[in-house]
């Protein structure tokens, strides 16, 4: 830990980042510019977060890293290890117990409290960019509150499927001003983003943003008065704790089409089952006597 | 050199400026809530917290104006000497700092442009006292509304009818700051029937 300076960025970095952090709070949801810098991992991997993430931890921090709510996958075990080295934090699994939750892709399913910090790692942060792919046309229409294109195109959904098939990185107005992408989280997750009690920072490394959410803001799914907004996930229950509320992952078991449904929050299902709860796949204990 | 201009700066920057950006970060997010800040010990008239926030947020990228009584041999050679921010005029800076009477007027600070709204300043207030009483407080990261002894309402109304642009603020005194973005809006103080 000695050989690097306290969670690895050198402190001119940092200085860089956190101001773009506060004016990321200070303009929610708008995308603040930022000198991205290489990181010891490929881009793709979470570079955004991990700055962002290096830039608030304190060594008293208690750090979770999730990837796609998982606690034990590469991704997460990678960067939780990465602070470990560098930062001499102490990490956790646990959501209650953690300060810092760095997130791939999902939002927790325990509710966060004002004591916690989410880090979002965000792929593209430009939610109009698979509509208009020069920056700057994009920018303009961020300045002119231009948002008609993205109505459009959840529209051509409509009059393609029916219904508005986006089922992740679903778009959302923050305060009625900037539409912002949300990092691909499932639409599940979208009506957590508002009103959350922690603070939610979003960063990108390759594409070199950040943007955040301060906590008790108004987040909105953008959708139309006859195709409300609806957070959506598998009609199923969890295979493994039976919770019924949880956002589920489909797990192929074997070679005969057989499948599971299971929470993707790893620790939300854990604790379940270490509280007693219990789903049809796992045998029951009377079973294995 | 004089000893007071190379000492009171972070002992330990790294750990240091990351419990002070902490404290800057929760107040930004949570307007209005006071938040304690330490470890810089900056010549008068500088408060220590004006000075923590300035030691976790200025380098040599970072344009600073001293407004009013803060512009001062020893402020500037303490500032020089530990973050290497230029000073600029008002016009041209990243933060300001001094007191409110100092930096009027307002309409002095860059607030950004349409596109990059960012590109505004950041006002380091010093304020005589910082209680959470007087005007009250609404918007993003505040959960109903809260009390803070801000300096005047009218300015920090006009300042957020300019929103996606604007101006921040850092309000400092003593050992303790508390923050008001952009986003936040002020009205009197509950009960008040006069604007003050």
């Amino acid at each position: 830990m000695t050989d690097y300076n306290f969670a690895y960025l050198d402190e001119q970095t940092k200085r860089m980042i956190r101001r773009a952090i506060l004016k990321g709070l200070a303009i929610p949801g708008y995308q603040v510019p930022f000198a991205s810098r290489e990181m010891p991992m490929p881009y793709g991997w979470g570079t955004g977060g991990v700055q962002v993430s290096a830039a608030v931890l304190t060594p008293q921090d208690k750090l979770k890293v999730i990837d796609q709510g998982a606690d034990d996958t590469t991704n997460a075990v990678s960067i939780r290890t990465f602070f470990e080295r560098t930062a001499g934090v102490e990490t956790t699994t646990t959501t209650r117990e953690a300060t810092v939750i760095q997130t791939r892709h999902r939002i927790p399913e325990e509710p966060l409290t004002e004591d916690q910090i989410l880090v979002y790692q965000v792929p593209i942060p430009e939610p109009l960019r698979f509509l208009e792919p020069r920056e700057s046309e994009t920018r303009k229409m961020h300045s002119l509150e231009e948002y008609g294109l993205m109505h459009v195109k959840l529209y051509e959904d409509i009059s393609r499927h029916g219904h508005i098939a986006t089922s992740y990185a679903y778009p959302v107005k923050v305060e009625g001003r900037y539409v912002m992408d949300p990092s691909p989280i499932p639409k599940f997750d979208n009506p957590k983003l508002g009103d959350m009690a922690a603070i939610q920072l979003f960063g990108a490394g390759r594409e070199q943003r950040i943007y955040a959410l301060p906590p008790y803001t108004q987040v909105v799914s953008l959708d139309f008065e006859d195709h409300p907004f609806e957070a959506s996930k598998a009609d199923q229950i969890c295979g493994l704790c039976g919770a019924t509320d949880s956002y589920l992952d489909e797990v192929i078991v074997d070679d005969a089409g057989g499948r599971l449904f299971c929470c993707s929050d790893t620790d939300y299902c854990a604790s379940r089952r270490a509280a007693g709860h219990q789903g049809t796949v796992l045998p029951t204990s009377e079973a294995l006597a | 050199m004089e000893a007071e201009v190379l000492s009171g700066g972070f002992a330990d920057p790294a750990i240091q400026s990351a419990h002070a950006f902490r404290s800057v970060m929760e107040a930004m997010a949570r307007p209005g809530t006071l938040q304690h800040i330490s470890g810089a010990e900056p010549p008068a008239p500088l408060s220590k917290a004006a000075g923590a926030v300035l030691l976790t947020l200025c380098d040599t990228e970072t344009g600073v104006y001293l407004a009013g009584e803060a512009d001062c041999d020893a402020v500037r050679a303490w500032l020089a000497f530990h973050t290497g921010a230029p000073l600029t005029g008002p016009s041209h800076c990243m933060f300001a700092v001094g007191t409110w009477d100092a930096l009027n007027p307002l309409s002095a600070y860059p607030i950004g442009t349409s596109e990059y709204p960012d590109r505004s300043a950041t006002l380091i207030v010093e304020c005589a006292e910082l209680a959470q009483s007087g005007a009250t407080l609404t918007g993003p990261g505040i959960k109903t509304n809260v009390a803070l002894s801000v300096p005047g309402i009218d300015a920090f109304q006009k300042n957020r009818t300019l929103f996606p642009l604007g101006l921040d603020f850092i309000f400092t005194c003593e050992g303790h700051l508390a923050a008001l973005p952009r986003t936040t809006q002020v009205s009197a103080p509950i009960g008040a029937t006069e604007v003050c």
